[in-house]
């Protein structure tokens, strides 16, 4: 559904990305992991059109079967297409209420009923929402604001949802629960692009897995075979 | 003072500081958004008001069919403007838009000169407005009741659009955080030229109100209401609507009030608006509903 090839992405001065080739499937949970640096955040941010100047290849295949190619669009344009990005950092807005997140989630949209059932949706996803749906966005604790921001890029009705180190910050109990939330939303047949550095919680629930250092793929294969790799081991698993 | 001396000082300066109001937010809101001083602002008020002079007195449409066209004309000026001389420094650093703005702002004023000639020119004011009437004692006109329900239902109008509306929650999030909104969906350009529109019509219709209040039309007369209401958008709170009206109905009535009690200070008349920036600026520089503005991520 996705076919990055020979990405190359410079950001602020610094050639982020060189060469990389990231191939993704329609219903699979594809993750990039990697340390700080390692380019995963200027990828996903240049296939969400956020980082201008990207070059190579990026062809996204709709629903419809149309072949798109993304690179040069506007993020905006993206989500029209069924691309949604939850940003690093979560990115909660915060003087609107949760429910008013949710709402402009779903900005591309205008029927009425379905908006009212993705916000229930939500609401069943991430029950703590529902008890503060009027609060707003800037009260909630770190681990509900990753859950709206979640929530809120699923508001678009995506068919790649692409996540951006959705565990930052969050502690250990809070990481499960959104991980078992992404196993949830890739079950009902959404595509998922997640960028981690917690490598284990990652490739535990990754069908694929790419490996980035300093720019470029060093190793793929599934989530369970990078698990028992020993250099992935060394590098990112603690040994 | 009299009461009913008061009432009309008081009517008046309601008048008054509503169209400082209705001038005011567009400067805020074009702040709250791309946090530029849009110094062409004032200028597309005056636009507004010789639109109206040219359409009723030139060519003697009705006044009512006056405003629309006034309101029409001054909107895409104002998207104009944004389109020109501010969405290509939209990457730029914010000093150059505020440049910009400058710029913009003495191009209207001078090519207003040019085409419509440096002359004042009289408004002949609609007669049905200005047949005074007595209430309670107190001498009224029309247009002194008009002025200031017409802006108040304008932004009773433009608050239920920014807190109720699709396009008002893209406002309110793109001043918060441009690139957030942009992943979600919301096409900034255009919420960014919607906020340009609606400063510019209710510029417009202050400019009409004004023109017949104060029954004369020319170029400059764009340059001290902008002021003012550059200054009642701060010292109500820059960025926040109801702060904007706050702060022109403030200012509205220092002014006419300071001239009321101590008529010997009528000189310093215009002196009292700055004196009012500078306080707000030393004593709370968020303004009186201003939030602070917090990067919080």
């Amino acid at each position: 559904m996705l076919e990055i090839k020979n990405l190359n992405v410079w950001y602020g001065g610094i050639h982020a990305v060189k060469d990389t080739s990231i191939s993704i499937k329609r219903g699979e949970i594809v993750t990039l992991i990697g340390a700080n640096g390692a380019g995963k955040s200027s990828a996903i941010r240049s296939i969400a059109g956020l980082v201008k100047g990207a070059k190579g290849s990026v062809t996204y295949t709709a629903r419809s079967g149309e072949s798109i190619s993304l690179l040069g669009k506007q993020p905006e344009v993206m989500v029209r297409l069924g691309i949604s990005l939850c940003p690093e950092g979560r990115r909660i807005l915060p003087h609107l209420s949760v429910e008013e997140n949710l709402m402009l989630g779903a900005y591309s949209r205008s029927d009425r009923d379905g908006i009212a059932r993705d916000i229930e949706y939500g609401y069943t996803l991430f029950p703590r929402l529902r008890e503060r749906r009027r609060q707003k966005g800037g009260t909630l604790s770190g681990g509900e604001q990753q859950m709206l921001s979640v929530a809120r890029a699923l508001m678009s009705h995506p068919d790649l949802l692409m996540l951006d180190e959705p565990s930052l910050g969050l502690a250990p109990i809070l990481v499960s629960e959104v991980f078992e939330v992404i196993k949830e939303i890739n079950r009902e047949g959404r595509t998922i692009l997640l960028v981690e550095q917690n490598a284990f919680a990652a490739l535990k629930i990754a069908h694929k897995a790419y490996v980035l250092e300093v720019g470029c793929v060093t190793l793929e294969g599934s989530g369970a075979e990078l698990l028992e790799n020993p250099k992935v081991k060394e590098a990112y698993l603690g040994g | 003072m009299e009461l009913n001396m008061f009432m009309q000082h008081f009517i008046n300066a309601l008048g008054l500081g509503s169209l400082y109001g209705l001038i005011a937010i567009g400067y805020t809101m074009v702040y709250g958004i791309l946090r530029l001083i849009n110094f062409a602002h004032g200028d597309i008020f005056m636009l507004g008001a010789y639109f109206v002079f040219f359409a009723t007195i030139q060519y003697k449409l009705p006044w009512a069919l006056g405003l629309i066209i006034a309101v029409a004309g001054a909107t895409l000026c104002g998207l104009l403007v944004d389109r020109i001389a501010y969405r290509p420094l939209r990457d730029a650093p914010r000093i150059s838009a505020l440049i910009s703005a400058i710029g913009v702002s003495f191009f209207i004023e001078n090519i207003s000169i040019v085409i419509f000639s440096g002359m004042p020119r009289p408004v002949v004011q609609p007669p049905a407005l200005m047949r005074a009437f007595s209430l309670g004692g107190v001498r009224l006109v029309p247009l002194g009741i008009m002025v200031p329900v017409i802006s108040f239902v304008l932004v009773g109008a433009l608050l239920w659009m920014v807190y109720r509306t699709k396009p008002g929650l893209a406002m309110r999030s793109i001043s918060h955080d441009i690139e957030t909104t942009r992943l979600m969906g919301v096409s900034v350009d255009r919420i960014i030229a919607l906020t340009f529109a609606i400063g510019s019509a209710l510029a417009a219709v202050a400019g009409v109100m004004w023109a017949l209040r104060y029954p004369r039309v020319e170029p400059l007369m764009g340059i001290m209401p902008g002021f003012k209401a550059f200054i009642a958008a701060v010292f109500g709170g820059i960025g926040s609507i109801p702060g904007a009206m706050l702060g022109g109905i403030s200012l509205g009535f220092v002014e006419i009030m300071s001239v009321a009690f101590f008529p010997d200070l009528s000189g310093f008349r215009d002196a009292f608006a700055f004196i009012l920036l500078i306080a707000i600026l030393l004593i709370k520089p968020t303004g009186l509903m201003g939030e602070k503005l917090e990067d919080k991520i």
